[in-house]
């Protein structure tokens, strides 16, 4: 083996090669078998994660670099690569009755998910940039495919264009931003890029690709202004798709944002990268100002959606701003914030989206408001696991949406950020009206258009009854994941820690 | 350190001016005397026939993308093959296992039929 390499790399790499091998599987697979055991496909893709969540015990608690000092499993790649991998996972159940409706073929689109949860993977666990930057591409490229996978479909061709256009363009302003710190360091590497730039360096370059950063993940993580795609790619990719874009990618673009900012660049948080109106500013400015704006037009644009799953686009936009708080407080505490808040919101997010999911059936698109009508008095079981996503989603207590709020408001406070918070909690108050109004179009029922009930399949009602499980829980007893976050979060870099409480 | 830009830069200047050089001495120095059919767009000497912007079959595009792919493969054994005497065993298993993963991908686009021109 040659220097820098050993065999116990390959030891803690097992959950990629895991979702490597089961995706290559997958591809095989559907070549092989008849059209009759299609499926099969997705109880194989099921297992090949599963198989990965159990390769992924070996990290647990571990803190060190492999592969040439590329990759890191920490507690916070761990914390992530749980979230991708349950975020899969409820993606593929809640997708095999939808794909057979869009008459879609299963093996590329599992396939697909795969490469995509693969991508993930390395976007957390990078420490390098180039790793970073592969890692997204891996992800971004399968979703592009992913969103137009429904070929005779107008609305995903189009979602597709776009994401795919916007998306490579977006890429572009990350990668020049990164290759500027390449210029002003020499390394690629996060820990000699936080060890070795000083205030300074490079006069202007550096603000400049901060700015290129921040824009380039902005995209990503659809915060505003950087979010134009996210309604349009939301409403026309395939509703699985548009779950697990909303929560998957998400995700893993704020894992690659805190890795770059919070572990890479640890020293321009609060200054360093200039002055503005007599005031040293850094990168948490950027994010300050970001997270305002995004919470505050992902609200207001969702108030007068009559498309669900555009609705949820702008409020997954609005919970980007929710999120960026945290990164702005920036302690442990802010950073542990955070990931609490992207673990919750992925079982809430996941969950309402299955309920939409379930609404597709043959000749009913299922995704305008008034599709909803009198589900409480056909679905009563659905129509309350939403009612119940929607308040989380709200944040209304004893709800999993409340403690992550709270957590979220409660680390800028602690922090000093107070009109952040209360931005936050005014922006909160505006959510629920979208939120009630869902729930209000679910318990009116006009019997004329009531429509023939539906059958749930069993394994979206497994994703149901497990995020409705998940939201409730984390919303009583959030310990837990407090504590996991917490100890990923310390185990991020250099984090300053400002004293946990 | 910016100093050993220097002969790049002389490299660029001197590489623009022998363009810009011959561009401008042809024109002054040629005898020029058009006519319709020697204004016509070049196509590899054949008489121009119809317009072209013109569709494609999409199997183009499906056979250029596979043919783009194992043409990178092949650019990517020349180091290995170059560097293998260091990289011993563990990188041939590395190759093989490279192969391997684009053999499925192969695989896959053969039985899909993406290598058959009609289907």
């Amino acid at each position: 083996m040659p220097p820098g390499f050993s065999s116990s790399d390959f030891y803690y790499l097992m959950p990629e090669l895991v979702i490597t091998a089961g995706a290559l599987l997958v591809l095989a697979l559907d070549v092989l078998l008849p059209r009759a055991w299609e499926r099969v496909l997705s109880w194989v893709t099921v297992a090949v994660i599963l198989g990965a969540g159990l390769a992924l015990v070996p990290s647990a608690g571990q803190n060190l670099t492999i592969a040439r000092d590329l990759v890191a499993i920490d507690g916070f790649a761990t914390f992530f690569k749980v979230l991708f991998l349950v975020a899969a996972a409820l993606t593929v159940l809640m997708s095999p009755r939808y794909l057979t409706l869009e008459n879609v073929h299963p093996g590329e689109y599992y396939f697909l998910v795969l490469c995509a949860t693969l991508g993930m993977m390395f976007m957390a666990g990078g420490v390098d940039l180039i790793t970073l930057f592969i890692g997204l591409e891996t992800m971004a490229v399968s979703f592009y495919v992913l969103t137009g996978i429904i070929r005779p479909n107008k609305r995903s061709n189009e979602a597709a264009i776009k994401y795919f256009v916007l998306g490579a363009f977006s890429l572009g302003l990350l990668l020049y931003g990164m290759s500027i710190l390449y210029g002003l360091t020499g390394s690629t590497h996060l820990r000699v890029i936080a060890t070795s730039l000083v205030a300074g360096d490079g006069g202007l370059l550096l603000p400049f690709a901060v700015m290129l950063l921040v824009a380039g993940i902005g995209f990503k993580i659809a915060a505003v202004p950087f979010h134009m795609w996210a309604p349009d790619v939301y409403e026309g990719a395939p509703t699985p798709i548009t779950a697990f874009l909303s929560v998957g990618s998400k995700a893993a673009s704020f894992a690659m944002l805190l890795r770059i900012f919070v572990a890479g660049l640890p020293a321009f948080r609060a200054d360093g990268l200039g002055t503005a109106w007599g005031q040293p500013f850094g990168w948490g400015a950027f994010f300050y100002v970001l997270a305002v704006v995004t919470m505050t037009v992902g609200n207001l644009a969702a108030l007068t959606q009559g498309n669900i799953k555009r609705l949820l686009a702008y409020s997954s936009i609005a919970h980007a701003g929710y999120i960026l708080i945290g990164i702005v407080a920036g302690s442990t505490r802010g950073v542990s914030a955070a990931l609490v808040y992207l673990m919750i919101y992925a079982f809430m997010q996941l969950g309402a989206f299955a309920v939409v999911v379930m609404l597709r059936r043959k000749d009913i698109i299922g995704d305008e408001l008034k599709d909803l009508t009198g589900l409480y008095a056909t679905h009563p079981g659905a129509a309350i696991a939403m009612l119940v996503f929607m308040l989380s989603l709200g944040g209304i207590p004893p709800t999993a949406g409340f403690m992550g709020k709270f957590w979220v408001f409660g680390a800028a406070i602690d922090a000093g950020y107070v009109w952040l918070a209360v931005i936050g909690v005014l922006n909160s108050a505006v959510s629920l009206y979208y939120y009630i109004r869902i729930v209000v179009f679910m318990w009116i029922s006009e019997e004329e258009e009531k429509s023939a009930a539906f059958g749930i399949s069993p394994a979206v009602a497994t994703v149901l009854a497990v995020t409705l499980a998940m939201t409730v829980l984390l919303g009583i007893y959030p310990r837990l994941l407090f504590d996991f976050a917490q100890a990923s979060a310390a185990s991020l870099g250099s984090v300053p820690s400002l004293g946990l409480r | 350190m910016l100093t050993s830009y220097v002969p790049i830069f002389i490299f660029i200047v001197i590489a623009a001016a022998f363009a810009a050089f011959t561009i401008v001495f042809a024109r002054l120095v040629s005898a020029q005397k058009p006519n319709a059919i020697k204004l016509e767009p070049y196509e590899c000497g054949i008489e121009a026939a119809g317009d072209a912007r013109d569709r494609y079959s999409i199997r183009y595009y499906l056979i250029a993308m596979l043919f783009v792919i194992f043409d990178v493969e092949t650019v990517f054994m020349f180091p290995w093959a170059v560097s293998l005497g260091k990289l011993a065993v563990f990188g041939l298993i590395e190759m093989l296992l490279f192969l391997f993963i684009l053999v499925v991908g192969y695989f896959y686009a053969w039985r899909k039929g993406a290598l058959e021109w009609q289907l």
